[in-house]
C-alpha cells in the first residue's frame, strides 16, 4: 500500500539511517492563516519529518483542551475552510516536507469529497488523517485517495479487534496512526505502556504497514523510547503550548528539542 | 414494501451510521452485541417491564383535554402522559433500558449529557438505584437555566460537570462526554439521551422509547375505539417523538408531525429548527439533518427549551422527513410559552416548555385538519423544572 507514498518515504529514509522520525501537528489559522504557515514551515525546516496541519472544526471531539482552545480562536478570527489550499501549496512550495491535513469529517462532506482530494492534491499535500472516519465508513474516500494516490491515515487502537487492526493496517497509505493510550489528544507524563501492544498488533498484521505513535506525547525522552520500536512519534499540543507560551521562537525550540535525528 | 417499523439501522436511508474516532468502535460493538442478545431474551424484557410497572410507573394514561381542545378548532386532542412518570418526562424509558445493559456489560460507571436536565435526572436515579457512579455533562448555560435540575441530579448523588466550551450547550456537553467516553471506554458505559449518536444508539434508544406509541396506540383502540388522526411531539434529538411515532409508522392513515424549536421566529437565525433549516451532514457519530454553515462548522441552536436546543437530530427524523412520512415544523419561543400557559389554564396540567411547542404545535394543526379529526399528542415532560423560565418570562414573580 505504501508505494506511492510521500510520506512512507519519509519515514522510511530516517530509518535507513538509523534514525527515528518526528511528526509535528499545527492547526491551520492558529493564531491567524499567516502566522500558522509561518510556524509550519518552520517546524518543517527545523526538524519535523512530516507535517502534521490540522483544520479547525467546531467540533473537535478527540482532542483535548490545548488544541479545542487553539482551534476555536483560529474559527473566531475568521478561519474559511478554502484557505486550507492555498495554506498548503505556500507550505509545499517552501518545504519538501510531506503535508498530511489532519481534519474531522464533516468539512470534508461538505466541500465534497472529491472535490476537496482533488484540491489537496493540486496543491500538493501528501494526504488526510481521519479522526471520526473508520474505514467502514470510509468508501468514497477510499476510492478516491486511491485514483489519487493520496496517502490517507486511520487509527489503531488499544481496543481494536484483530480484524479491525487489519483494515486499519491495509487500508492506510503512509502510516496507521497507532493511539497510545485511551484517551484524547493532550500531553501526558507517561505514554501508556498500550502504545506498545498496539505498534505490535499493527506489526503482527501481514501488512509491513509503518507505525506511528501519537497521543500525549511531549518530552524528548517519550519521542526517543517511540522510535525505539515504532516508525514514528506524533507530537501535538506541546506544540501548541510552545507557541502559546512563546511564539515562533518557542515553537522552534520545542521541534529542536524533541528531533529524534540527532 | 417492507415495514417501516422493522428498520433497525445502522442506517436509515442515507442516515445514519457511526462516524466516530475507533477508540470508540470496540465499546460500540460490546453494546450493539449485549443489546442484541437482551433484546431477545426473555427474561430482560420481563425485568425492564417490571421495572416500569413498579417504578417508572407505566403504563402511563391518557387524557382528553376538552378545554384545551377548544382552542384548536374541531378537534379533539389526547395527552400520552409521559410527564407521570418517575422523574416527570419519558426519558427515564430509555435510561432504565440502557442502565440494564451497562449491568449486563459489568460497568460500573455511567456518563450522560444533559439539556434541560431531565435526562441527567433520570440517568442519576438509575445509578442511585442500581449503585453506579454517574457523571453528567451539561451546558454552562443549562446548568443556569435548569438550576433546579442540577440540584436533584447532585442530591442523587452524581457528579455534574458545567462544560464550559463551545456554545455551553447541549451540543457541548455530548462532544464532552463522546471525550470521556473516549479515556474510559472500559470501565464506562455512556447513557446517551436522545436517538441521535451513532449506531446502535439510534435504534436502541427508540426502541426503549417506542414503549410510549405501543402502549399509546392500543390504550386509543381499548378506551376510544379509533386511531387518531395525527400524532405530534416535539423534537430535540427526537427520542419522545420517534417513541410515540414508531408504533404508528406503518398505519398510513395516521399523520405524524414533530415540533423543532424555532427560537425568535422561524425567519431569524436564531432558532433549533435542524429538520426545517439544515442540511445533511455528520455530527457527533451519525450522518444526519444538523444547523451547519458552508464549511461544514456546526451553527450554534437557540430555543428558550434547554432540551431542545441542538443543532442536530436523530437520523431515523431525518429519513422520515425526506421519504415524506413525517412533517416537521418550527414552533417559536413565544408560541412554546403561550401555549404552556394555555393548557396550565384550561386543564391544570403545567407541560415542560420542550413539550409546549408540541401543544402550540397542536393548536395550529387542529386549525388544518378537518373537523371532528383527533390528535394525539407526547406530554414528554412536567413544566416543574421550568418554573424559574416560566416566572422570569410571565413575570409571575
Ligand atoms: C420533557 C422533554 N421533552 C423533550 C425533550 C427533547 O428531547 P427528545 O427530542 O429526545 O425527546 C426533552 C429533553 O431534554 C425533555 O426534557
Amino acid at each position: 500500500m505504501n508505494g506511492t507514498s510521500k510520506t512512507a518515504a519519509a519515514l522510511a529514509n530516517n530509518r535507513d539511517a538509523g534514525q527515528g522520525s518526528l511528526i509535528g501537528y499545527f492547526p491551520l489559522g492558529y493564531p491567524n492563516l499567516d502566522a500558522s504557515v509561518d510556524a509550519a514551515i518552520a517546524m518543517c525546516q527545523n526538524g519535523v519529518d512530516v507535517l502534521e496541519l490540522g483544520i479547525p472544526y467546531s467540533d473537535p471531539v478527540m482532542d483535548g483542551i490545548v488544541i479545542q482552545e487553539a482551534t476555536a480562536e483560529a474559527l473566531a478570527n475568521g478561519f474559511k475552510l478554502k484557505q486550507t489550499f492555498d495554506a498548503i501549496r505556500r507550505i509545499t512550495e517552501a518545504v519538501e516536507t510531506p503535508v498530511l491535513v489532519m481534519t474531522y469529517w464533516n468539512p470534508v462532506i461538505q466541500y465534497g469529497v472529491e472535490k476537496f482530494a482533488e484540491d489537496l492534491s493540486d496543491a500538493g499535500a501528501a494526504g488526510l488523517i481521519t479522526p471520526d472516519l473508520i474505514p467502514d465508513e470510509a468508501g468514497e474516500w477510499l476510492e478516491v485517495s486511491n485514483r489519487l494516490e493520496l496517502d490517507r491515515v486511520f487509527l489503531a487502537t488499544p481496543t481494536s479487534s484483530e480484524k479491525r487492526m487489519q483494515a486499519a493496517c491495509e487500508l492506510s497509505r503512509g502510516f496507521a496512526y497507532a493511539v497510545s493510550t485511551m484517551g484524547i489528544t493532550g500531553a501526558r507524563t507517561e505514554v501508556d505502556q498500550l502504545a506498545r501492544q498496539v505498534v505490535q498488533g499493527i506489526r503482527s498484521t501481514n501488512t509491513n504497514q509503518n507505525a506511528a505513535v501519537g497521543i500525549g506525547i511531549s518530552t524528548t525522552d517519550q519521542v526517543k523510547e517511540v522510535n525505539e520500536y515504532a516508525d514514528a512519534a506524533i507530537v501535538g499540543s506541546a506544540f501548541v503550548k510552545a507557541y502559546q507560551a512563546g511564539g515562533l521562537q518557542a515553537l522552534i525550540e520545542k521541534v529542536i528539542e524533541l528531533d529524534p535525528k540527532k | 414494501m417492507t415495514n417501516l417499523r422493522d428498520e433497525t439501522g445502522p442506517y436509515f436511508g442515507e442516515y445514519g451510521g457511526r462516524f466516530v474516532p475507533e477508540s470508540l468502535i470496540a465499546a460500540l460493538d460490546e453494546l450493539e452485541e449485549t443489546y442484541r442478545v437482551a433484546k431477545a431474551d426473555p427474561t430482560f424484557q420481563l425485568e425492564l417491564a417490571e421495572l416500569h410497572r413498579t417504578y417508572t410507573g407505566r403504563p402511563s394514561i391518557i387524557t382528553e383535554v376538552k378545554r384545551f381542545a377548544e382552542h384548536a378548532g374541531d378537534v379533539r386532542v389526547f395527552l400520552k402522559r409521559e410527564d407521570l412518570n418517575h422523574t416527570g418526562s419519558h426519558k427515564i424509558n430509555n435510561v432504565l433500558g440502557q442502565a440494564l445493559l451497562a449491568k449486563r456489560m459489568g460497568k460500573k460507571r455511567i456518563i450522560a449529557e444533559t439539556g434541560a436536565g431531565q435526562h441527567g435526572v433520570a440517568s442519576a436515579t438509575a445509578a442511585a438505584l442500581f449503585g453506579l457512579d454517574c457523571v453528567v455533562y451539561m451546558g454552562e448555560v443549562d446548568t443556569e437555566r435548569q438550576a433546579l435540575n442540577v440540584a436533584r441530579m447532585r442530591l442523587l448523588g452524581a457528579e455534574v460537570v458545567a462544560v464550559k466550551t463551545g456554545s455551553r450547550t447541549l451540543k457541548d456537553a455530548i462532544n464532552e462526554a463522546l471525550r470521556d467516553w473516549v479515556a474510559n471506554v472500559e470501565t464506562t458505559h455512556y447513557l446517551l439521551g436522545t436517538v441521535a449518536g451513532p449506531h446502535p444508539f439510534p435504534t436502541m434508544v427508540r426502541d426503549f422509547h417506542s414503549v410510549i406509541g405501543t402502549e399509546a396506540r392500543q390504550q386509543m383502540l381499548d378506551e376510544f375505539g379509533f386511531l387518531p388522526t395525527a400524532l405530534a411531539a416535539c423534537v430535540g434529538g427526537g427520542s419522545n417523538a420517534i417513541g410515540l411515532f414508531h408504533a404508528f409508522l406503518d398505519d398510513e392513515d395516521v399523520a405524524l408531525y414533530g415540533f423543532e424549536a424555532a427560537g425568535e421566529g422561524m425567519h431569524t437565525d436564531k432558532h433549533a429548527a435542524t429538520l426545517n433549516y439544515g442540511r445533511p451532514g455528520v455530527l457527533h457519530g451519525a450522518r444526519s439533518y444538523m444547523l451547519q454553515d458552508e464549511d461544514g462548522q456546526t451553527i450554534e441552536s437557540h430555543s428558550i427549551s434547554a432540551g431542545l436546543d441542538y443543532p442536530g437530530v436523530g437520523p431515523e427524523h431525518s429519513w422520515l422527513k425526506d421519504l415524506g412520512r413525517a412533517n416537521y415544523r418550527g414552533i417559536s419561543d413565544d408560541e412554546a410559552m403561550s401555549a404552556l400557559r394555555l393548557l396550565s389554564q384550561t386543564e391544570g396540567i403545567i407541560p415542560a416548555i420542550e413539550t409546549a411547542h408540541a401543544l402550540a404545535g397542536v393548536l395550529k394543526l387542529g386549525k388544518e385538519l378537518a373537523p371532528g379529526s383527533s390528535i394525539l399528542v407526547n406530554l414528554s415532560g412536567r413544566g416543574d423544572k421550568d418554573m424559574e423560565t416560566a416566572a422570569k418570562y410571565f413575570g409571575l414573580i
